[in-house]
């Protein structure tokens, strides 16, 4: 291979400097052996140069089968950097919770250095393992490599996006539900519309084990299922006391105090902490100040909620309350039910480019409870309306 | 080689999961009893049989080399038994048995440069997209903004200092991918100006009722130049979110001079104390300023170290903000309040002060 002159990188390689792992250090590694990871660090460099990207709009690449998992990137001066001239995205579904073995990343590591340009996401803001840059004609190839390594992609355009979990059960004494097995399997039972978009838009599922939400899935999701519990928190009334008594907490000011809902009161002499449960909102503010001693309930299960986003186009959402609480246990029928109710709803009705928040916020939570079947209950309003602008139904005759 | 006539194989799905869990993540799955943190980047898990699990956090860049990825599987080989897992926040987490290895790995990681810490009340990675490496749409890079703010933040990483957790993200145009919109300090690319139609392409190759209906405000019409269907934007409607953009690549909003930063304050997701909330606007622009950007970082940095002054035990900014109230915290951190902060789209009436709980200063003298 003709050793090309490499273009000065001074923007760039001020950036190697600093205590914070530098980028740059890292595509100058894959730079070393790899000449379209050498071209990233040229097309870079000129974008620090003249503040703007050059990457355009990819067009329709895919692997034969799928309608996604792939990213088409084109850069928009190829003239100057041939070498990256395709530079696609291949999304790789990460094994629920993002464990790993050394093994397996060796694996796709040695699979990505011999198709693509060795850079990656580790990953992607969905989830997924991101293998950044390589050309149309490898897309087959990896990917066919990947499979019969086991991996698969993941999902992009208007499909099932490759769902995510938090680490739940694996280490969290907190995780109220399963979530990496509920995310393997909706992954699994949701492969065809992963692959094939056919949706209006978009939809992602992400699976928080408790209210703390560590995956940012009230944020992020179509579907939210956040860990919860039904019944009282745990109380080891020894582990309590001690907290107190050793001074390492406050019980009073860094507990009792920071209750959202007022339900818990401290009894310093006795070294007591009384909690009314009915009156817990399940904030997990108390079972992190004092894990030893406090933990969620043991009628464990999830909220339900539906329709974060981003702000494009009507404004960024939360997921709202839906079904506030479910048990959740292998197939998770109730689950699925409900998202054929939703899938058979807006895929139907909605518009393109409608995410199914903006869908629900368009026909009314109201009527989308109604054709879906969901009975509504105050649980999923802050509020009931204050507006009098009621679409009465009155049966005539 | 020969012709393969092995059969396609698709639909699979990832790996199961079960497969990489170490043995003692098997053993004691669900049934964990309590953790602790045992200095900034290391926790402990104590499952019910008393098993306990070290995990030892190092900051990575989500954008790494294979190189480095092989480089954290000879880690986990050497001291974790080959077990590691990543974070939701790009992080590495080695999953250790053996007490007596975490001080040699920390020092190993720290030699290589991937330094440990980002728990408790710290400020971890910055989430982030792809900004000028791989994105069309983007108005800044990601990666070097992301540097900078962490070059300069770093002993935030590595301590626990903090009144509570800072989470920064940063997002390099409005379509947030990673949703920025939920942070304690998020930092947003932003267009200022209107976008530049491509009329010979246009008709070509986009559709124009998705590009009319991609617009929040209706700023776009279709219209009809040298007998080729185009559109127009109403200037005044346009606020530069680049939706057209995304569905049409003839209308082009990436400018070097006017694109830059905006910085909001306030977000959270967890539902602890207070329930999750966005982030507001802080700052409405910053002009870009590679490869530092040192007004963003200087930026960054004056908010973050007024809200550690300021803040008490467990508050997140947004907690604080609101406790303090907002007028409190623009004079704080000495940051302008403008006509930009004021909200101007559906729902703006509503974040419109109407009430009385103002808190005055009296009269000098």
């Amino acid at each position: 291979m003709a050793e090309k002159k490499k273009k000065p990188t001074p923007k760039l390689d001020e950036l190697e400097k600093g205590p914070w792992p530098s980028f740059v250090k890292e595509i100058k590694l894959s730079a070393e052996t790899n000449a379209a990871s050498q071209a990233v660090l040229g097309i870079l460099e000129r974008s620090y140069n003249e503040k703007i990207g050059h990457w355009k709009h990819g067009g329709i690449v895919g692997v034969k089968g799928y309608g996604g998992g792939i990213i088409g990137r084109y850069n928009d001066i190829p003239e100057d950097f041939p070498e990256i001239a395709e530079f696609h995205t291949l999304r790789v579904n990460q094994p629920a919770g993002w464990f790993y073995t050394s093994d397996a990343l060796r694996t796709l590591c040695d699979i990505w250095e011999k198709h693509g340009s060795g850079l990656t996401n580790m990953h992607g803001s969905t989830g997924d393992i991101i293998f950044l840059g390589t050309t149309t004609e490898e897309l087959e190839p990896t990917f066919n490599a990947l499979t019969a390594a086991g991996f698969d992609l993941g999902g992009s355009g208007s499909a099932v996006r490759t769902p995510s979990a938090c680490c739940g059960m694996a280490r969290c004494e907190w995780a109220c539900y399963d979530t990496m097995a509920l995310a393997h399997d909706l992954t699994m039972t949701y492969q065809d519309e992963l692959h094939r978009p056919a949706f209006p838009y978009k939809f992602k599922f992400k699976m928080s084990g408790c209210p703390n939400d560590c995956v940012a899935s009230i944020a992020r999701a179509d579907m939210s299922i956040i860990g919860t519990w039904r019944d009282s928190i745990q109380v080891d009334k020894d582990a309590v006391a001690s907290y107190a008594s050793s001074g390492k907490r406050d019980i009073a000011k860094d507990v009792v105090e920071k209750c959202p809902s007022k339900c818990m009161a401290w009894d310093a002499k006795s070294l007591t902490l009384h909690i009314d449960n009915s009156n817990c909102v399940r904030c997990m503010h108390c079972i992190n100040v004092m894990p030893k001693a406090l933990a969620p309930g043991k009628d464990r299960g999830a909220t339900i909620l539906v329709g974060s986003k981003a702000p494009i186009i009507e404004g960024a959402l939360l997921s709202a309350v839906l079904i506030p609480f479910l048990k959740l246990e292998p197939p998770y029928e109730d689950i699925k039910e409900l998202v054929h109710a939703m899938w058979e709803l807006w895929a139907e009705n909605g518009k393109n480019r409608e995410r199914i928040g903006e869908f629900i916020q368009r026909i009314g939570l109201g009527n989308f409870l109604e054709q879906i079947g969901l009975e509504p209950v105050p649980e999923m309003v802050s509020e009931p309306r204050s507006n009098p602008y009621i679409f009465y139904e009155v049966k005539k005759g | 080689m020969a012709t393969e006539t092995v059969k396609r194989i698709t639909d699979i799905g990832p790996p199961y999961y079960e497969k990489f869990l170490p043995p003692i993540i098997k053993k004691n799955y669900g049934k964990w009893k309590y953790h602790e943190v045992l200095k900034p980047g290391v926790l402990l898990h104590v499952g019910e049989s008393g098993d306990k699990l070290y995990s030892v956090r190092a900051a990575a860049p989500r954008l790494t080399s294979t190189k480095t990825i092989r480089l954290f599987a000879e880690l986990a080989d050497k001291f974790s038994g080959g077990y590691l897992r990543y974070t939701s926040r790009n992080n590495v987490e080695f999953l250790l048995t053996d007490e007596k290895q975490i001080d040699p790995l920390i020092e190993r990681l720290k030699k290589e440069g991937y330094p440990v810490g980002g728990i408790g009340p710290s400020i971890t990675n910055i989430v982030h997209t792809q900004g000028w490496v791989h994105c069309h749409s983007a108005a800044s890079d990601a990666s070097g903004v992301v540097k900078s703010v962490m070059d300069e933040l770093f002993p935030r990483f590595e301590k626990m200092d903090l009144p509570g957790k800072l989470r920064i993200a940063f997002a390099c145009c409005l379509n947030m991918c990673g949703a920025v919109h939920c942070s304690d300090i998020a930092i947003l690319a932003v267009h200022r100006t209107l976008p530049k139609i491509n009329t010979a392409l246009l008709p070509k190759i986009c559709e124009i009722p998705t590009t009319v209906s991609s617009c929040p405000t209706g700023a776009i019409r279709p219209k009809m130049v040298d007998g080729k269907q185009t559109v127009e934007v109403i200037e005044e409607q346009c606020m530069f979110c680049a939706n057209c953009f995304t569905v049409c690549p003839a209308m082009t909003l990436a400018d070097a001079e006017n694109d830059g930063i905006s910085i909001w304050v306030g977000g959270k997701v967890s539902n602890a104390r207070h329930e999750p909330m966005f982030s507001k606007l802080a700052i409405p622009f910053i002009p870009n300023n590679p490869p530092r950007w040192p007004e963003v970082v200087a930026a960054v940095k004056n908010i973050v170290d007024v809200y550690a002054k300021n803040a008490s035990k467990y508050e997140r900014m947004g907690e604080w903000i609101e406790r303090i109230g907002w007028p409190r915290f623009f004079k704080l951190t000495g940051i302008e309040f403008t006509k930009y902060h004021i909200d101007d789209f559906r729902h703006a009436g509503e974040t419109y002060k109407r009430s009385l709980h103002l808190k005055h200063t009296p009269a000098e003298g």
